[in-house]
C-alpha cells in the first residue's frame, strides 16, 4: 500500500479546496496545510491543479528554501507524477518546477547543449530509467560472460549520464532504482540464469549502489519500496501497456514524497530531532500511576517487547545523528526513574538531549525543546500515542511533524520509517559533528568516570563561559529560564518580557545571561543573574538561577566573579544575597555561605567587596560580542 | 445490479477528478467534457479500481466509448 497514512485525514476536503480559490492571498499557506493531510492521487492532482491555476508557475514569495528545478529523465511517461512531486514539495513549504524530456529523448537532450533540458537549467535531476529500457537486448539465451558484460556496459552508460548531468548543471543527481517488473523465468533461483531480465536487473542494482557511492549520486530506492508495499502497489502492467507508466498513478503521492525527501535533504531540510512522549509511547502504562514495577516493558509480553523494539529503533536513529528528546506530562522525578532504574529500558538518560517532563501543555514544551537544542521547530518530529496531544501540537505548531501513529506500539517504528522525516544522504562531516555535540553529555559522563580527580576532570572539560548582558536576541530564552527554573533558583522571582526589558534599561541594574561551552559541545544559556543597586549603595542579587545540568562545574564561583565585577562597576561596596525557600529549591539553601557570604541578622547574606578576591576556576571567561 | 445505480458514485468521482460538477448521462463522451483527456481517463479508471477493489480488463477499457459503457462494465463487476 502506498498511502500517506502517517498524515492526518483531512476534514471538509471539498469546502477547503473551494475556499482555496476564494482567497488567493492565503492560497499558498492553505495549500501547505492541505498538502500535509492524507491526500490520495485524485486529491493530490486537484490540489496541484487548483494552486497552479491560482498562483501560476512562478515561485511565490511565501515559498521557503531554494526553489527546486527538477528534471525527470527517462524513456517512459512521467506526466502523471508531476502533481505528486509538486505537492510533495508544497508539503515542505518548497516550490518545485518540473521538466520532463520529450518521450524517449533523454540521452539526446543530455548530449545537446541547445536542448530544452539545458535551457531549463535543473538543479535536481532524477534519472528514472525504467526496467524495460534497461533490459533492452537482455535475454535468457545469454551466457554468463555476455550477461556480465551487459551489466557493465549498462552501468557504464548510466555513469556517463550522471557525469554529464554533474558537468552540465552541477545538479543533485538522484538515480531511480528500477522496479523489478519482470516475471522470473527460472523461479526462486532466478540468479542462476544470468541472462534473465530479473537477474540482470538485480545484478545491475548491486552495481549501481556501489557506483552511486563512488560518484556521490543519491538513490531513489523504488526496488526497496516495492519489497515493502508489494510490486502491484507500484506497477500495473495494464497501465504500462496502455500509457507507458512504469509507476502507477495510485502511487504518485508517495512517489513524489520519496523524491522530495531527497531533494529536501539536499537542502538540509530533513528533521533532526525525534521528540518522544513517554507513557504508552516509550513504555506501556502510566509511570505516575502504575509505578516502575507496573510498567509494561521488556520480555514476557508482546506489548512489552514492542516498546523495547521501538526504543531500539529510536536508539538506532540517534546513533546515526538524530537527536532524541522527551516531552512528557509527568512529575520529572517519575519520568526519569525508568531511565535510571528500569532494567528493560534501552534508552538511558544520556541518550536524551533534552528532557522535559512537567504539566505544561506539550506545544509550549516542544517550543522549549527546540530552543534548548537551538534547532528550528520544523526540525522536530513528535511521537505521541495520544490523539489529543497530537492534534493540539499540530494546531499550535503546524511546522512540527506529528505522525498519525496507531496506538499499537508494534507499528511505531514502521510508521516513522515510512514517513521518511529523517531522510539522510551520505553521512556528512556535519552529521558526525552534530552527533558528537549531542552525545556530549554521555562523553562528559565517561570523562568524569575516567578522570581520577575532580580538578583534572574540570580542566579536561576545557570550559568556556561566554556572558552577555540581556539583549533582544536572548530575551525569549531569558524569560523562559526565569519562569521555568525551580531548583537552582535563589529567589524564584518570575518576570515577564516587559520586566526584563525594564532591567535592560535601568542604569542601576544589570542582567547577565551565561552560556557554557566545553569540549563536548555548547550547553546553551545555563545561568541568569540579575542585580539591582539599593538606596544604600549595596548591590542586591535579585535573581541567581542556573541549569542543574551544569552543577559541580565551578559555574557558581565564576558567576560570583561576574556579579562582583558588575557591582563594582555600578559603585557598590557590598553584595547582598537572599534565599527565598520554596518546595523545590532546597538545594541552594547554603549557596551564599558556601561562597563566603556572612549571614545578616535578617537572614540575608552579605559579602564585602573590599575583601573580595575573585576565585580561580577552570573556566575561561569572555564577554560575548 | 442496474447500471443506473452507479451514476451517483460516478458523479462523485467525476466531481473530484474535474473539480466541478459534471452532469452525467449515458451518451456523454470524453469529447463533451473539457479536460477529459487520456490522463483524466486513467484517473477515473484507477479511482474506480481502488474504490471497488476491482481490475478492469484491458479489452473492456478499449471498448469504452461513453459514460453509459463505463456504468455497464461496472455493473457487471461489482455493486455500487
Amino acid at each position: 500500500m502506498t498511502s500517506l497514512y502517517w498524515l492526518p485525514e483531512v476534514q471538509d476536503w471539498r469546502a477547503r479546496l473551494r475556499n482555496l480559490s476564494a482567497d488567493s492571498g492565503r492560497a499558498w499557506a492553505e495549500g501547505v496545510a492541505l498538502a500535509n493531510t492524507r491526500l490520495d492521487f485524485i486529491r493530490t492532482n486537484a490540489l496541484d491543479e487548483t494552486l497552479r491555476r491560482l498562483l501560476g508557475e512562478d515561485v511565490p514569495p511565501e515559498a521557503i528554501g531554494k526553489p527546486i528545478r527538477l528534471a525527470i529523465l527517462g524513456s517512459c511517461t512521467f506526466a502523471h507524477l508531476h502533481a505528486g512531486l509538486r505537492v510533495a514539495a508544497l508539503r515542505r513549504g518548497l516550490h518545485a518546477t518540473i521538466y520532463e524530456n520529450d518521450f524517449g529523448q533523454y540521452w539526446q537532450e543530455l548530449a545537446d547543449d541547445g536542448s530544452a533540458l539545458h535551457a531549463f537549467r535543473p538543479n535536481t535531476v532524477l534519472l528514472a530509467l525504467d526496467a524495460h529500457h534497461l533490459t533492452a537486448g537482455v535475454s535468457a539465451g545469454m551466457s554468463a560472460a555476455e550477461a556480465a558484460a551487459a551489466v557493465q556496459d549498462t552501468a557504464g552508460r548510466i555513469r556517463e549520464c550522471w557525469r554529464i548531468i554533474r558537468r552540465s548543471f552541477g545538479a543533485q543527481v538522484i538515480h531511480q532504482m528500477p522496479l523489478p517488473v519482470h516475471p522470473p523465468v527460472l523461479g526462486s533461483n532466478e540468479q542462476r540464469l544470468p541472462g534473465s531480465r530479473a537477474a540482470f536487473l538485480a545484478a545491475l542494482c548491486i552495481e549501481l549502489r556501489g557506483m552511486a557511492e563512488a560518484e556521490g549520486v543519491d538513490l531513489l530506492a523504488l526496488d526497496a519500496r516495492a519489497a515493502i508495499d508489494g510490486l502491484n502497489a507500484w506497477h500495473d502492467p495494464a497501465l504500462w501497456h496502455r500509457a507507458k507508466q512504469e509507476v502507477s498513478l495510485a502511487a504518485s503521492p508517495l512517489y513524489g514524497d520519496l523524491v522530495l525527501r531527497l531533494a529536501a535533504a539536499q537542502q538540509g531540510r530533513s528533521a533532526k530531532c525525534l521528540v518522544l512522549d513517554l507513557d504508552n509511547t516509550v513504555w506501556g502504562g502510566v509511570v505516575g500511576d502504575d509505578g516502575l514495577e507496573g510498567l509494561v516493558l521488556g520480555q514476557g509480553s508482546a506489548l512489552g517487547e514492542a516498546y523495547v523494539a521501538f526504543q531500539d529503533y529510536a536508539r538506532e536513529l540517534s546513533r546515526r545523528g538524530v537527536i532524541l528528546a522527551v516531552c512528557s506530562k509527568n512529575d520529572e522525578a517519575n519520568a526519569v526513574e525508568p531511565f535510571d532504574r528500569h532494567p528493560d529500558m534501552l534508552l538511558r538518560r544520556n541518550d536524551i538531549a533534552s528532557f522535559v517532563a512537567n504539566w505544561s501543555d506539550k506545544a509550549s514544551n516542544i517550543r522549549a525543546i527546540a530552543e534548548e537544542l537551538n534547532i528550528g521547530l520544523d526540525a522536530l518530529v513528535f511521537v505521541d500515542d495520544n490523539p489529543f496531544e497530537r492534534s493540539l501540537v499540530r494546531q499550535e505548531l503546524p511546522m512540527v511533524a506529528v505522525p498519525e501513529v496507531s496506538d499499537d506500539p508494534t507499528l511505531f517504528a514502521r510508521t516513522l520509517a515510512d514517513a521518511g522525516y529523517f531522510e539522510g544522504l551520505a553521512v556528512t562531516d556535519d552529521d558526525r559533528a552534530r552527533g558528537a555535540q549531542y552525545q556530549g553529555n554521555r562523553a562528559r559522563e565517561a570523562l568524569r568516570a575516567s578522570a581520577t580527580d575532580l580538578p583534572g576532570y574540570l580542566r579536561g572539560l576545557e570550559m568556556q563561559l561566554i556572558w552577555r548582558r540581556f539583549d533582544a536576541i536572548g530575551l525569549a530564552r531569558t524569560v523562559q529560564l526565569i519562569n521555568k527554573t525551580n531548583q537552582f533558583n535563589l529567589t524564584t522571582r518570575r518576570y515577564t518580557e516587559d520586566d526584563v526589558q525594564a532591567i535592560m534599561r535601568d542604569p542601576r541594574a544589570f542582567g547577565l545571561q551565561l552560556r557554557l561551552l566545553d569540549r563536548f559541545g555548547d550547553n546553551g544559556i545555563i545561568a541568569i543573574l540579575i542585580g539591582r543597586m539599593t538606596a544604600d549603595d549595596d548591590l542586591a542579587i535579585d535573581t541567581w538561577l542556573m541549569s542543574c545540568r551544569v552543577l559541580g562545574r565551578q559555574v557558581e564561583p565564576t558567576s560570583l566573579n561576574l556579579i562582583a565585577a558588575e557591582a563594582r562597576r555600578l559603585g557598590a561596596r557590598r553584595l547582598i544575597g537572599e534565599y527565598i525557600p520554596t518546595k523545590k529549591n532546597g538545594m541552594v539553601k547554603d549557596h551564599y555561605p558556601k561562597l563566603g557570604f556572612a549571614t545578616l541578622p535578617d537572614g540575608r547574606f552579605v559579602l564585602d567587596l573590599a575583601d573580595f578576591v575573585p576565585a580561580d576556576t577552570f573556566i575561561d571567561v569572555t564577554e560575548g560580542s | 445490479m442496474s447500471e443506473t445505480d452507479f451514476y451517483p458514485v460516478l458523479t462523485e468521482i467525476f466531481r473530484d477528478v474535474f473539480m466541478r460538477d459534471v452532469a452525467l448521462r449515458p451518451e456523454l463522451t470524453a469529447k463533451d467534457v473539457p479536460g477529459w483527456d487520456s490522463f483524466k481517463q486513467i484517473e477515473i479508471i484507477v479511482a474506480l479500481e481502488e474504490k471497488y477493489d476491482i481490475k478492469f480488463h484491458t479489452r473492456e477499457l478499449d471498448q469504452l466509448n461513453n459514460v453509459g459503457d463505463l456504468a455497464r462494465v461496472l455493473a457487471g463487476k461489482t455493486k455500487p
